[in-house]
């Protein structure tokens, strides 16, 4: 069986047992609509409602920008930091003390800080995505092949060369991994944030609060959550098919 | 010392040899910090002037890539000096290029085998060149159709000619070579043996090679630096005064080839 089916069955199998639970009355159906009747719910809003799809591309895009952010703040960091020595350790502790830090704790320090637009959404998703990719920047340039550097300094290559043409290729798999992590952290950020700040700002989160205000309506709710399942998704299918076809070597070599 | 009009091209080339291209003296390297740490080789000193081809030979494990590494400049020694034309090597001097031993290591695997033989020449020679280069050095060690693959896709013995003919593509003045043939067939070897002879005069390049192999020490070489057990001394330097223009079959059963290479067994028991 290819490995896409296999993905198929547990997902065919999922979406069975669910419409079952609801069907049955397990789980009151107005708790718990069928997925037949979620998955219509969305068909629905996809084709016919524009505000929602407003909603989406807002998110879409504040999520874009935050994992682009994140990436261009956490790369060259993480670069430098794992070159200097000192500043690694200078920097340790403040690290772990502001990583394990919720950035939904910090929300409303972002509204009064910077108002309930889309900068607050997209300021807390970067700051909570910005941690793996630094992290596997850091430890991908402490894990680079020694005698591959050997080689390239051998060649009369100067340190600012051997960084460009050697530590960031051989760092760039760790490092796109670390992107793919960060980009499921920022999508759920943005729109808890969407959620929780309520009313202004759009996006999805701001779509499922107010259906569920509406009363009753879980299946518009549920839709929404479907959207932002869908969206990482696909995404992350992306992102993995790029790194496979850019960076397939390090599967064959092993880092 | 004044030089007068009348110095002939003779003594000219008697002055080249007094100041050799590579210097080495009293050279000294101890891994770490640790006093304690037996040291990896110790007050070893050789001369070799331009356009030599001398092969270094000792038992595994007393030093040789170490001493290979300080040459390249790629570590500080802990005592003595390399001194490569006239200068004191500090950092990695130019115009020079190493076959590493670990090889496979070496190679970058993002880039395809052509891009690896290019890699030092990037920024160095102009694009036709640098294209003509890769593909006369592939085709010298044999690889010619495999630019397109990476370093991974290929054999231990096919890494490791990517690895020569990278260096070989960079035309160093000096050009060290650790092992580098250790991976491959017999015939390989052979023909890369000529390969080196050949190239090292048709470009007036000066090589030091290490080997394991005393045959190949003899067969290579204008001298065998023979080095003691760990730490690295050198034993002595062996000429080898066979003809220049030298044949796998008939330079390898010659009297005179036999006797050195039984000198050189005989050196290396010590
Ligand atoms: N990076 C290192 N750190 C600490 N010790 C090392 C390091 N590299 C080599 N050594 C030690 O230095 C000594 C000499 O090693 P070296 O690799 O130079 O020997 P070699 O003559 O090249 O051996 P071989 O013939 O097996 O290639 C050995 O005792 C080795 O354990
Ligand atoms: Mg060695």
């Amino acid at each position: 069986m290819p490995r896409w089916m296999r993905g198929l069955v547990g997902l065919v199998g999922f979406l069975a047992l669910w419409e079952l639970v609801s069907r049955t009355g397990l789980v009151r159906r107005e708790f718990l609509p069928p997925p037949s009747e979620v998955g219509a719910r969305l068909g629905e809003l996809v084709a016919s409602d524009a505000a929602f799809r407003a909603d989406v591309l807002a998110t879409l895009l504040a999520w874009l920008i935050a994992i682009g952010l994140a990436t261009a703040i956490a790369v060259p960091v993480g670069l430098v930091l794992g070159q200097v020595e000192f500043l690694r350790r200078a920097t340790q502790t403040l690290v772990e003390f502001l990583r394990p830090i919720p950035s939904v704790a910090l929300i409303p320090l972002a509204v009064v800080l910077l108002g309930s637009g889309p900068s607050s959404k997209i300021s807390l998703a970067v700051y909570a995505s910005v941690w793996p990719i630094l992290f596997n920047t850091v430890y991908a340039l402490g894990e680079i092949e020694p005698q591959r550097i050997e080689a390239a300094r051998s060649f009369g290559l100067k340190r600012m060369a051997v960084l460009r043409r050697v530590a960031l290729p051989s760092a760039a798999p760790f490092v796109m991994t670390g992107i793919r992590l960060s980009a499921a952290i920022a999508l759920i950020v943005v729109v808890t944030t969407e959620l929780l700040t309520g009313g202004q700002g759009g996006g999805l989160g701001q779509f499922i609060t107010i259906a569920r205000s509406g009363g009753g309506a879980m299946d518009v709710v549920l839709a929404g959550a479907l959207t932002a399942g869908i969206i990482g998704y696909v995404v992350n299918f992306g992102l993995e098919r790029a790194q496979r076809q850019w960076l397939g070597w390090s599967e064959e070599v092993g880092r | 010392m004044a030089a007068g009009p009348e110095v002939t091209s003779d003594a000219l080339r008697k002055e080249g040899a007094a100041t050799p291209m590579l210097r080495v003296s009293g050279l000294a390297h101890r891994y770490g910090d640790d006093p304690g740490v037996a040291a990896a080789i110790e007050d070893v000193s050789f001369e070799i002037g331009a356009g030599e081809l001398v092969c270094i030979v000792g038992p595994s494990g007393c030093g040789k890539s170490t001493l290979l590494r300080a040459i390249a400049g790629l570590h500080e020694p802990t005592s003595g000096d390399v001194v490569l034309h006239g200068d004191r090597v500090k950092g990695v001097p130019d115009d020079l290029a190493v076959v590493f031993q670990d090889y496979s290591r070496s190679l970058f695997p993002w880039l395809s085998v052509e891009k690896n033989v290019a890699f030092p020449l990037r920024s160095r020679v102009g694009r036709a060149e640098r294209r003509a280069r890769v593909a006369e050095a592939l085709a010298d060690v044999g690889l010619e159709g495999q630019g397109a693959k990476y370093p991974w896709q290929l054999s231990g013995g096919m890494q490791q000619r990517v690895s020569i003919a990278r260096a070989l593509a960079y035309r160093p003045a000096l050009m060290l070579m650790d092992e580098p043939f250790a991976s491959v067939d017999a015939q390989t070897r052979a023909d890369l043996e000529d390969l080196v002879r050949r190239v090292r005069s048709e470009h007036g390049m000066t090589v030091l090679l290490v080997t394991h192999d005393i045959d190949e020490s003899v067969y290579l070489s204008d001298r065998v630096l023979v080095l003691s057990k760990s730490p690295a001394r050198v034993v002595r330097t062996l000429p080898v005064d066979l003809p220049a223009e030298r044949d796998q079959i008939t330079t390898r059963g010659s009297a005179q080839f036999v006797e050195l290479r039984t000198e050189v067994a005989r050196l290396l028991k010590h």
